[in-house]
């Protein structure tokens, strides 16, 4: 999948109730779920940002519960990838699993205003800011994570174990 | 090397010797569970799985209904009729209302937990069980799933920050203010991906349900894991329990932490968090002109019967104030059973407090005692967040459950020491 689009900036310690309040959560369906994606941090976000478009946000993105409907929320509204300079650990496990494309770098998310044009090639780990001419290293994944993303998620690493156990 | 307690009990579940921070394991688990809000997505994860058939052993996993229940709309309980139809073919236990708990206070009771075991939770607070000398931490539902089939997850190992406090803690101070008042130190985010450890003579003089509330909250630090070496007092807490024995582990003196910080808590006030983070530690009587409009007292952070003494020692023979709210919430249906025995349900109800059957409800805005815009709350819970408990301009401050009864009886915060 493609990766570029318009920046949205949050600043840090952004939680998963920001992110999708628990008010809403007494249903895990995405397409219900997706009109309220950052709505207690920005209750107009939905309406604003577009298909494609990325959001960069400074540290500790995704603290607070473990609810996998937090990434599930943001990749069903339609952003194609978190860029942090940090990311709480449950938040990064999640987005991993479901295959909700995360990348973390400092220096990036400091040259990044809200409303650049933003590319990111995943494979190269570079993120280049069309607007200001620049580009940027992404922070790599550890081997073992890119093996599961290799493999497609963690669905698919669970079903290889399942097949050999079998 | 030596190894910390964390690195000890990860190396005995991948079947190794010896493994330290940085490395990636595939660990076995001794208990996998969720609540009704996780484990849907986990079943339904489950279900688009080839090859998965049954879970890897229907004794280590449990599903506890806790957040919305009993159920507070038609979709919950949609949600919670799924559930128990599904895990019914699996064999798997489920706890309902009238039977069930807030998770991290019921486990513990039935005796799931022991020393050295490797606990997954569907929630972020599952590393409260730490205090009983586990790893225990919080994953999301398809890292449930995966370990629900498999048995396993695969784990980074952390490296561990050292929390030594010294002295002894003043009268109406507790684990959770030891615990607010660290994080007002390292913030929300000073103990990403990292085990906390705590120990030191302060430690050891607190009950297990203190300790219970500390390991709670290391989620709050951005921790993975909250960790105690479990002692006299654990295994007394867990002897009449029923569950095994199992392994008791220490750091070894050459173990290597990220760092080591040392409190001393011989003067600690009680710590109130302000608004909207828990690192916003403040002593009680730099808060005392905050009017409250409601108090709540339970959750999975005090809710045990240790936090309804305290509160109710502030309580008895006093009622709260005639324009605030107060809800206590017994942390599970035993907690609930012996409150009754002991009469401080009594105590509550002649306060004029409302007195609910175990549920989170409150805590996420669910039901219970939602907020209003501009409604402040002071709460015994871990996370005041904007728009945690309702309304995204309502405030909530976070206590143990002594300032919250002595706040529920003065009406604005003050510190039980004003009231009783
Ligand atoms: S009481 Fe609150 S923090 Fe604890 S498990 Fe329930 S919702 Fe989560």
């Amino acid at each position: 999948m493609q990766i570029k689009g318009k920046a949205w900036k949050f600043g840090k310690n952004i939680d998963t109730d920001a992110i999708i309040p628990a008010r809403y959560c007494n249903t895990a369906d995405p397409e219900k779920l997706a009109p309220h994606c950052l709505e207690d941090a920005d209750p107009d976000f939905v309406k604003k940002m577009s298909a494609g478009d990325i959001v960069v946000a400074d540290e500790n993105f995704g603290c607070g519960s473990s609810r996998e409907v937090a990434p599930i929320t943001i990749k069903a509204a339609g952003i194609s990838a978190v860029v942090a300079k940090s990311f709480a650990r449950i938040f990064f496990r999640n987005s991993i699993n479901i295959g909700m494309p995360i990348f973390e770098s400092e220096e990036a998310v400091y040259s990044i205003d809200e409303g650049d044009e933003i590319s990111i090639d995943p494979t190269a780990g570079v993120l280049t800011n069309h607007t200001k001419n620049t580009t940027h290293q992404l922070e790599p994944f550890p081997e073992f994570l890119q093996d599961i993303i290799s493999l497609g998620g963690l669905r698919y690493w669970v079903e290889e174990r399942l097949k050999s156990a079998a | 090397m030596g190894m910390t307690i964390t690195e000890k009990i990860l190396a005995a579940h991948s079947g190794r010797d010896e493994v330290y921070a940085g490395e990636f394991v595939t660990a076995k688990v001794d208990l996998v569970f969720a609540n009704e809000l996780s484990g849907i997505v986990t079943l339904r994860v489950l279900r688009e799985w080839e090859g998965f058939e049954r879970v890897f052993d229907p004794e280590k996993v449990v599903f506890v209904f806790d957040h919305f229940t009993p159920n507070k709309d038609i979709s919950t309980a949609m949600i919670v009729k799924e559930l128990k139809a599904e895990l019914d073919q699996y064999g798997i236990t489920y706890y309902e209302s009238g039977r069930n708990g807030i998770e991290h206070v019921l486990l513990p009771e039935l005796g799931l937990i022991a020393p050295g075991d490797l606990i997954l939770g569907g929630d972020s607070h599952s590393c409260t069980h730490g205090a009983l000398g586990a790893f225990a931490t919080g994953v999301g539902s398809t890292d449930i799933a995966a370990a629900m089939a498999l048995g396993e997850t695969w784990l980074k190992v952390p490296t561990t920050l050292k929390l030594v406090y010294r002295g002894q803690p003043p009268k109406w101070v507790g684990g959770k203010d030891l615990i607010l008042h660290t994080l007002g130190k390292i913030s929300v985010s000073g103990a990403l991906y990292q085990a906390m450890e705590f120990s030191g003579e302060a430690i050891d003089a607190l009950t297990v349900f203190d300790r219970l509330t500390m390991a709670n909250m290391a989620i709050e630090g951005g921790g993975k894991a909250g960790i105690f070496a479990a002692d006299e007092k654990t295994l007394e807490f867990l002897a009449d329990k029923g569950g095994r024995e199992g392994v008791v582990y220490h750091s070894d003196p050459d173990a290597e932490f990220s760092d080591v910080i040392e409190f001393d808590v011989s003067d600690l006030e009680p710590q109130v968090a302000f608004p909207y983070l828990p690192e916003n530690a403040r002593s009680v009587s730099e808060a005392s002109d905050v009017k409250i409009d409601q108090v709540v007292i339970g959750f999975c952070t005090n809710g045990s019967l240790h936090d309804l003494r305290q509160a109710a020692k502030v309580l008895e023979g006093r009622k709260i104030h005639p324009s605030t709210r107060a809800v206590v919430i017994p942390g599970s249906q035993n907690v609930y059973k012996q409150a009754l025995k002991e009469g401080l349900i009594a105590t509550f109800i002649e306060a004029d407090c409302a007195v609910s059957t175990p549920t989170c409800g409150p805590c996420i805005g669910g039901h219970m005692g939602v907020l209003a815009a501009g409604e402040k709350c002071l709460s015994t819970s871990n996370r005041n967040f904007v728009g945690r408990m309702g309304h995204t301009e309502s405030e909530i401050y976070l206590a143990n459950p002594a300032v919250a009864a002595a706040t529920a009886v003065a009406g604005h915060i003050v510190s039980p020491e004003e009231v009783v």
